[in-house]
């Protein structure tokens, strides 16, 4: 099966629990198993080929552009992994099928687990390390998911927060490591990345790019100091906690450190930050391990320490370590997750995890006694569980291994932990199962249904498989530590075996299991010691930093974001006119090379009137009406220069929005008070008026510029004018680059426009629903309304004209191909011809005769130009692209036929809607102030024989008297 | 020709810039309006400006002016319609609800004005 498919599967199966939730568990549980069987037995497919010595590949370019495609890969190292995760998820699935209770949510755990392990199946597999850190994010934010499944307990919620503050802000780190490593190798491929240890190490960017690497698979694996995260991550319920904390989740950091080992170990720094990071780790979570109460905060300490182990393998940078990491991380695996499968049993069956009340439960609950002994046993390193021989391995590593100075203080330390770690491995099995039976459990316990033993009695073969005979796995295990060296060490000619004769590795290991035992022995009194010791509280402080961030953030935000829009726009148009100041004088200036246009008249007067109206509109602003219709003489102006400098449909365009744009705020302004009172000083408007003025003369000056010189490139413009007719089949050469060349950017548009329109529908629902509907019910309109309604004359001659500009509307849009038009012009004055049947005829008559919603013609609108596009995939193209012909039907002209004109229609259609849809928006706020509406159309109607006189003077609103 | 066309462009601007600096909505609108004027105008103004040349292909016509300008200017003035639509029913919506066209919140020192 192909790679894809394997990473892919999980993401997909993802959908199928949630979608399965009313089908039943038994359904949904099994559902999820056959999609991780379905990936396993497809990665299983891929085994032979790796085993005659092939890497299996899978690659697409995604953005070659960037370096980034999606290329799998999978040797040795990933191999393992993968079956890791998706096997030990077979497990946990059988395993958290039981485990859930009847009010959990099973189809939304499942879909998580799902996302989950495709995530973690891409870290593994990836051979791009962008697309790596892709799902390297994807693990933290499904992790979060799952950390926090149960959402009503505090804790889950809490641990699920950190757990994601801190592996993401690992992650974040990682990204720029990456990249820089990227950068050093000259490629984002893991398989050359790999292949370039000595251009890595030489650079000088070698040590931010380790430091910032190791942030992330630090964070992500627990090392200290960012261990904290752990334990608070076991609020989960317990089958994440297994999966998480066993294979998965904690071991892509230890996968990361091993997958680059080739190309960043064997360094001083690498040696010195990981080897010590590693050490600390597992000493302080061993130490601390030992002291809790809960068995799941035990068994978090544990893995903490587990994994400071491995980490300290990796960190040695010789072939033996990685050796030993790759049986240690397998062996941790089996025997950790049947670990925390027994607390969860524990959990389930006596409904309370703290060892003080637990005790004597051998005989109550034999068959999680003898899975959980075994399983503590290999944790502890006893011989015949597969824990000892990677202990063994371990400690023979550390005896060889010298840190600051003195030979003895690595051994020492790495013994002093051990010995802790063996002794709460004793206190796992002394103080729950051994001791005297009690009456006081929270739960009568008994043994757990074989749903939830068996997974980790499966796992507990496996320890004591390989613990007895560790020639089985010697084969595979340095085939992965082959691919984990990646050429640049010999695999060690060592055999995985249990005795070894007396070395210094058992002697240590016989001080530490002898300690345990004492140290378990002395337990009440050390305990006690234990509690006295003030200690620092990882939560404490995460929370007091997070709190003073929040604190900052607020400070700084509330500072500059202080709700003064003035102030932003000033510091805005300051911040522009200086880039744009600094620009000019440090940049170069060529001499101008086009002569002027000679002035006429005409454009003298025109430029008189734009002048004079935006002087007299600033000057005058305070009369709203006065602006408004000052504001129009500037449209106005601008529609005539378009007109005049050759941009005919630019002319059309602007002339119908400034119709619909003055309706717009004449129906605004209908709410709003009629004048703007002078509130600011003097002071201000002097300063507003400098900052105004100098950005007047800098535009002046950048315009002019700009006109007088031509282009310093070439212009893409020419290609445009000679491909229209012939590529685009129309001489318009606006509308065909508008319609054709750049359509995907008119697709776009004309979506924005319908999700504005859209967004003013919303507001006015929002409004009308909420306090404003009774404000506006009780409002006095403050202008005196006019006495007619509805004049005759304007209703008979809107309604003559109507058909006239649907003619127009219709014309224009027919034309646009190949003269000033198209659909964005056709569907404003069509807009135009129907707000007007609404001013005249009442909004009443006018919804009546309302066939379509104006949401529907967006819709339309939007899907019409969507399909047009989709269209041309049938024959093969890209999305968009246009075809037409000349056609023939007899009686008629041959005329020409484009998919364009299709895509024209769609634009047509939502530019209609949209403005229709938001000046009926604005009309519906206005009817909910002026209740009164008349009920007929026309306030004299001939065909109507009661002239209502009476009836009109009541209904006429007389805004003075009410 | 070409300075009275940018100094238009820089009157629209300087007017935009002095009323979106007002203290209430309708002048701080009408100033976008204005800026979307100037800023429309410059878009085409890449074009540089050409008289009597439409870009309409015509047989035996060679002189056009430029049409990707125009193109964009073409959306960039109809989408400008459909965001001073939603600028304006947010002042509305802002003033039916607190009986308040001001642009910025209400400050711990003028608070007193106003009331």
């Amino acid at each position: 099966m192909s790679l894809f498919l394997v990473v892919a599967l999980p993401f997909l199966g993802a959908l199928l629990p949630g979608l399965l939730n009313g089908a039943g568990r038994k359904v949904c549980a099994g559902t999820t198993f056959a999609v991780s069987l379905t990936a396993l037995i497809g990665l299983l497919s891929n085994l032979p080929a790796l085993l005659r010595g092939e890497v299996i590949e899978a690659r697409v370019d995604w953005l070659p552009a960037l370096g980034m495609n999606v290329n799998l890969m999978m040797d040795g190292l990933g191999a393992f992994f993968a079956c890791l995760i998706l096997g030990i998820g077979l497990l946990i699935i059988a395993y958290a099928k039981a485990y859930l209770s009847r009010n959990d949510n099973m189809g939304e755990f499942f879909t998580y687990l799902l996302l989950f392990q495709g995530a973690m199946v891409g870290i593994v597999l990836s051979d791009n390390i962008l697309v790596l850190l892709v799902f390297w994010e994807l693990t933290s934010l499904s992790s979060f998911l799952l950390i926090g499944y149960w959402k009503h307990l505090p804790e889950g919620r809490q641990g699920a927060r950190m757990a994601l503050t801190v592996t993401g802000m690992g992650g974040l780190a990682m990204i720029g490591g990456m990249l820089m490593l990227g950068q050093i190798a000259g490629s984002y491929d893991l398989s050359v990345i790999l292949t370039q240890r000595e251009a890595i190490q030489a650079d000088p960017l070698y040590v931010p790019a380790l430091i910032l690497i190791l942030l992330g698979c630090f964070t992500k694996s627990a090392q200290f100091p960012f261990h904290f995260w752990l334990p608070h991550a076991m609020a989960a319920p317990t089958p994440v906690s297994a999966y998480l904390h066993s294979a998965t989740m904690v071991k892509a950091g230890i996968f990361l450190m091993a997958r680059m080992w080739p190309v960043l170990s064997g360094t001083p720094e690498w040696f010195y930050i990981v080897t010590t990071a590693g050490l600390i780790t597992m000493v302080l979570g061993a130490v601390i391990g030992l002291f809790k109460h809960d068995l799941k905060a035990l068994l978090a300490f544990s893995t903490v320490s587990h994994l400071g182990l491995i980490t300290m393998l990796l960190g040695t940078g010789t072939a033996f370590g990685a050796m030993a990491a790759v049986f240690h991380i397998l062996n941790h695996a089996t025997f950790k997750c049947a670990l925390f499968m027994s607390a969860g049993i524990i959990d389930h069956e006596t409904h309370t995890r703290d060892i003080r009340r637990l005790g004597g439960l051998r005989h109550l609950m034999p068959v999680t006694f003898v899975i959980a002994t075994i399983a503590a046993l290999s944790m502890a390193g006893i011989p015949f569980f597969n824990g000892f021989l990677s202990k063994e391995m371990w400690l023979e590593e550390v005896s060889h291994t010298t840190l600051y100075g003195p030979d003895w203080l690595v051994p020492a330390l790495a013994t002093f932990g051990a010995l802790f770690s063996a002794a709460y491995s004793f206190r796992y099995i002394g103080h729950v199962f051994l001791g005297k039976e009690r009456d006081d459990y929270p739960a009568h316990p008994h043994d757990p249904p074989a749903g939830m033993w068996l997974p980790p009695a499966f796992l507990t073969v496996l320890v004591v498989l390989i613990g007895v005979m560790p020639f089985l796995a010697e084969p595979a295990v340095k085939f992965i530590t082959a691919a984990v060296l990646g050429g640049e060490a010999e695999v060690p000619d060592v055999y995985l075996a249990l005795w070894h004769g007396v070395t210094p590795a058992l002697m240590m290991s016989i001080i530490a299991v002898t300690g345990g035992l004492i140290l378990l022995a002395l337990f009440a009194p050390l305990s006690n010691l234990w509690e006295a010791t003030p200690r620092p509280e990882a939560k404490v402080i995460f929370e007091a930093v997070i709190a003073a961030f929040v604190r900052v953030a607020r400070a700084t935000t509330q500072t500059l974001h202080n709700g003064a829009f003035t102030q932003y726009a000033a510091i805005l148009a300051l911040a522009v006119i200086a880039a744009g100041g600094h620009a000019w004088w440090t940049g170069d200036s060529l001499p101008a090379t086009r002569a002027p246009l000679p002035v006429n008249v005409i454009a003298a007067a025109g430029w008189l009137m734009l002048i004079g109206a935006a002087v007299f509109l600033v000057i005058k602003h305070h009369n709203r009406l006065l602006a408004l219709i000052l504001m129009g003489i500037i449209g106005l102006v601008v529609s005539v220069a378009f007109a005049y400098f050759s941009a005919p449909d630019l002319a059309m365009t602007q002339i119908s929005v400034e119709v619909v744009t003055i309706i717009l705020l004449l129906l605004a302004l209908n709410f709003l008070p009629d004048t703007t009172p002078s509130e600011s000083s003097l002071g201000k408007k002097l300063r507003d008026g400098c900052i105004a003025v100098i950005g007047g003369v800098a535009t002046t000056g950048l315009t002019w510029h700009l006109l007088m010189r031509e282009s310093v490139m070439t212009p893409i413009s020419e290609y445009h004018l000679e491909n229209s007719y012939k590529g685009g089949g129309g001489t318009n050469v606006v509308n065909v680059i508008l319609v054709d060349f750049r359509g995907f950017d008119t697709f776009g548009e004309i979506i924005v426009l319908g999700i504005a329109a859209l967004v003013i529908y919303a507001l006015t629902e929002t409004l009308l629903s909420g306090p404003v509907r009774a404000r506006l019910l009780n409002r006095i309109p403050d202008k005196p309304l006019a006495g007619d309604h509805h004049p005759l004359m304007m209703v008979v001659l809107t309604r003559m004209m109507m058909p006239v500009v649907l003619m127009i509307g219709v014309y224009i849009f027919l034309r646009g191909h190949n003269l000033p038009g198209g659909g964005f012009i056709a569907g404003l004055v069509v807009a135009i011809g129907v707000v007007v049947q609404y001013m005249a005829s009442g909004f009443n008559w006018a919804t009546e005769r309302q066939r379509y919603p104006y949401h529907g013609i967006i819709g339309a609108g939007v899907l019409a130009a969507g399909l047009t596009g989709i269209g041309s995939w049938f024959p093969g193209h890209e999305f968009l692209t246009s075809a037409f012909g000349y056609f023939r039907i007899p009686p008629m002209q041959e005329f020409e036929l484009a998919t364009a004109a299709l895509f024209d229609l769609g634009v047509f259609l939502s530019v209609l809607g949209a403005v229709m849809l938001s000046l009926e928006s604005f009309s519906r706020l206005a009817r909910r102030a002026h209740v009164e509406d008349s009920e007929y159309a026309m306030d004299i109607d001939p065909s109507r024989d009661d002239p209502p006189e009476g009836d009109r003077q009541a209904d006429t609103p007389d805004g003075k008297e009410s | 020709m070409e300075f009275l066309f940018a100094s238009g462009v820089g009157v629209l601007t300087a007017a935009g810039l002095y009323l979106v600096l007002r203290l209430r909505t309708f002048p701080v609108i009408i100033g976008a309006s204005l800026l979307t004027y100037a800023v429309n105008l410059f878009l085409f103004a890449s074009g540089r400006l050409t008289i009597g040349a439409p870009p309409v292909l015509m047989d035996g016509v060679t002189r056009y002016s430029d049409p990707l300008p125009q193109a964009l200017v073409l959306t960039a003035i109809v989408i400008s319609f459909g965001m001073t639509a939603v600028v304006v029913v947010i002042a509305l919506g802002a003033y039916l609800g607190a009986d308040d066209d001001h642009v910025n919140d209400p400050q711990e020192s003028d608070s007193e004005d106003r009331a």
